[in-house]
């Protein structure tokens, strides 16, 4: 009979070739159907697009912010304001005692002429500071926790340092990096729920666009299933439809983003020439492209996938 | 090949299309089966390939009581089973190549294979010069022979035809029912649903009447054999 006939001839590779061509067929037969209605598909595609382009963006934006105040967050540095009363000998001897501590990276000497010297500098104050008879101004030791401390261990160290007889006050230049980084997981947090509502749309406009284009193939499907096709063969041409629409709209995020953060290349770089900063915008790298088509494709596959699930069944030839 | 016992079948709503019918059909026989419309012809037909299921009774294909077929099994059933309808059910959309080649795509044959059946079976029909062509461009007669060779692309040990000459004037019919005649002389069990009486008595084979339902004649009649 016809069924034992392609199997006598070298099993296996039959088999493979046919399930390849088979495979081959729909993927092709369906990119040809979308690329010939290419209005509608395109706009399908648009919407998906998009729907992934938008996190996408975000998420590069968030990933730019974090790149450029993670410098910042790593220099976390505590002033000692010490009293007026220790001399210059025993600030330099306390900052070589200090040098020397595993946890202290540097220590840098603040002496009260030059801390002098920076405020009229920086505050514009000049005149009035020349009429002060003494210097009010504190001497003031910088540290430097060693690096890569967790934020706990620094705290313990600034306890530490507060101990210190000579020690007046301590100030942590770090309370506001750390509220940055709140924000930061924050609207990290937001974006992923924005994420995933987003995605939910691409898997129910996919789905809607196969099943009405299930709908439009009802007679084809009857006539298939009446000449011997399994599901699985009627099945194949709608899954390659919803994993091309998710590759199509994955491939228009990325032109999106792109084109976006070409837009934004230059004002940001005058900003950040602005800050004295070289920083440049990152844009998407070949894993972030990979990442974007290969979640356009997952969701496109999944919407087609439900579609098929509950509407081919339902068709039956009579 | 094909056995009817006691089959009922009983439509939602009420109406009764089959009442007890029991029949047998051997391997490499044709049948006609006759009857005025709503006689049950095409229910009975329809039972064959499991389009519709029987209330009561069993239906018994090559030795596979069908009451018992797995749902996934009733594609390969079908495969083995080539079926021809009064409006065609062509794909529209393709060519008559990509008619005739989807029954052997769908069973899994191997493409260097396909070119050489489907060529011989629009040979079988004489529709060679037509492969390219979209069946919306075919006569009435021509649509029926591409539905044809897409039955019998497969070979099929089953052959199955509805009213397969009900749009076709006198000529083409016997033309047609010629074409089934040969099929069956090389083994292929055919049965056949039609009410053209005159020519089925012409061509002579064992011949089943149904009336409301129920077998009411079954025998060979008249023919030139």
């Amino acid at each position: 009979m016809n069924r034992a006939q392609p199997r006598r001839q070298g099993r296996v590779s039959g088999a493979l070739e046919v399930y390849l061509s088979n495979h081959g067929r729909s993927a092709v037969g369906a990119l040809g159907r979308l690329v010939r209605g290419w209005l509608p598909s395109g706009m399908t595609a648009g919407v998906i697009g998009i729907a992934l382009a938008l996190p996408a963006a975000f998420l590069l934006a968030l990933g730019n912010l974090q790149s450029v105040t993670s410098g910042w967050g790593g220099q976390a540095q505590a002033s000692l304001f010490l009293h007026q009363d220790v001399d210059q000998a025993a600030y330099r001897k306390l900052a070589g005692q200090l040098g020397e501590d595993a946890d202290i990276r540097a220590v840098k000497v603040i002496t009260p002429k030059e801390a002098m010297a920076e405020f009229q500098r920086l505050s514009g104050f000049s005149d009035a500071l020349d009429l002060l008879d003494e210097n009010p101004l504190p001497p003031v030791l910088v540290v430097r926790p060693r690096r890569g401390m967790q934020p706990g261990a620094i705290e313990g160290l600034v306890d530490r340092l507060k101990g210190l007889p000579q020690v007046d006050r301590v100030r942590l230049d770090q309370q506001w990096v750390k509220r940055l980084h709140a924000i930061m997981d924050l609207a990290g947090r937001g974006i992923w729920v924005i994420a995933g509502l987003l995605a939910l749309t691409v898997v129910m406009v996919v789905g809607n666009t196969i099943r009405l284009d299930i709908e439009n193939r009802r007679e084809e499907i009857v006539i298939t299933k009446l000449i011997g096709a399994t599901d699985a063969f009627i099945r194949r041409p709608f899954l390659y439809e919803g994993l091309w629409y998710g590759i199509g709209g994955g491939l228009l995020a990325c032109i999106l983003v792109e084109a976006g953060l070409w837009l934004l290349s230059t004002p940001s770089r005058q900003l950040a020439e602005l800050y004295g900063s070289g920083f440049r915008l990152e844009g998407l790298g070949g894993l972030d492209t990979l990442t974007l088509l290969a979640c356009g494709a997952l969701l496109g596959w999944a919407g087609s996938w439900l579609a098929v699930g509950r509407h081919l069944a339902a068709i039956e030839p009579r | 090949m094909i056995r009817f016992d006691g089959v009922s079948k009983r439509y939602p709503g009420g109406h009764e299309a089959l009442k007890s019918v029991t029949l047998e059909v051997d391997q490499g026989e044709m049948v006609f089966v006759t009857g005025h419309s709503g006689a049950g012809k095409s229910t009975l037909l329809k039972l064959i390939p499991l389009l519709e299921r029987p209330t009561r009774g069993q239906v018994i294909v090559a030795g596979v009581n069908l009451g018992r077929l797995r749902r996934y099994r009733i594609p390969h059933l079908r495969r083995r089973i080539g079926m021809i309808f009064q409006n065609h059910r062509l794909l529209y959309d393709r060519t008559v190549y990509d008619n005739v080649a989807l029954p052997l795509i769908i069973s899994g044959v191997r493409p260097r294979e396909v070119g050489r059946r489907v060529r011989a079976a629009l040979d079988k029909v004489n529709l060679l010069d037509k492969e390219q062509a979209f069946p919306i461009t075919l006569s009435g007669g021509e649509q029926q022979r591409v539905g044809i060779a897409r039955a019998v692309v497969t070979r099929p040990p089953v052959l199955l035809a509805d009213e397969p000459t009900g749009n076709l004037d006198p000529e083409l019919s016997e033309e047609i029912m010629r074409l089934f005649a040969q099929f069956n002389r090389v083994g292929v069990t055919t049965v056949i649903c039609s009410h053209d009486l005159a020519l089925i008595n012409r061509l002579g084979h064992r011949h089943v009447t149904l009336a409301e339902g129920a077998v009411i004649d079954d025998g060979v009649m008249g023919g030139e054999r």
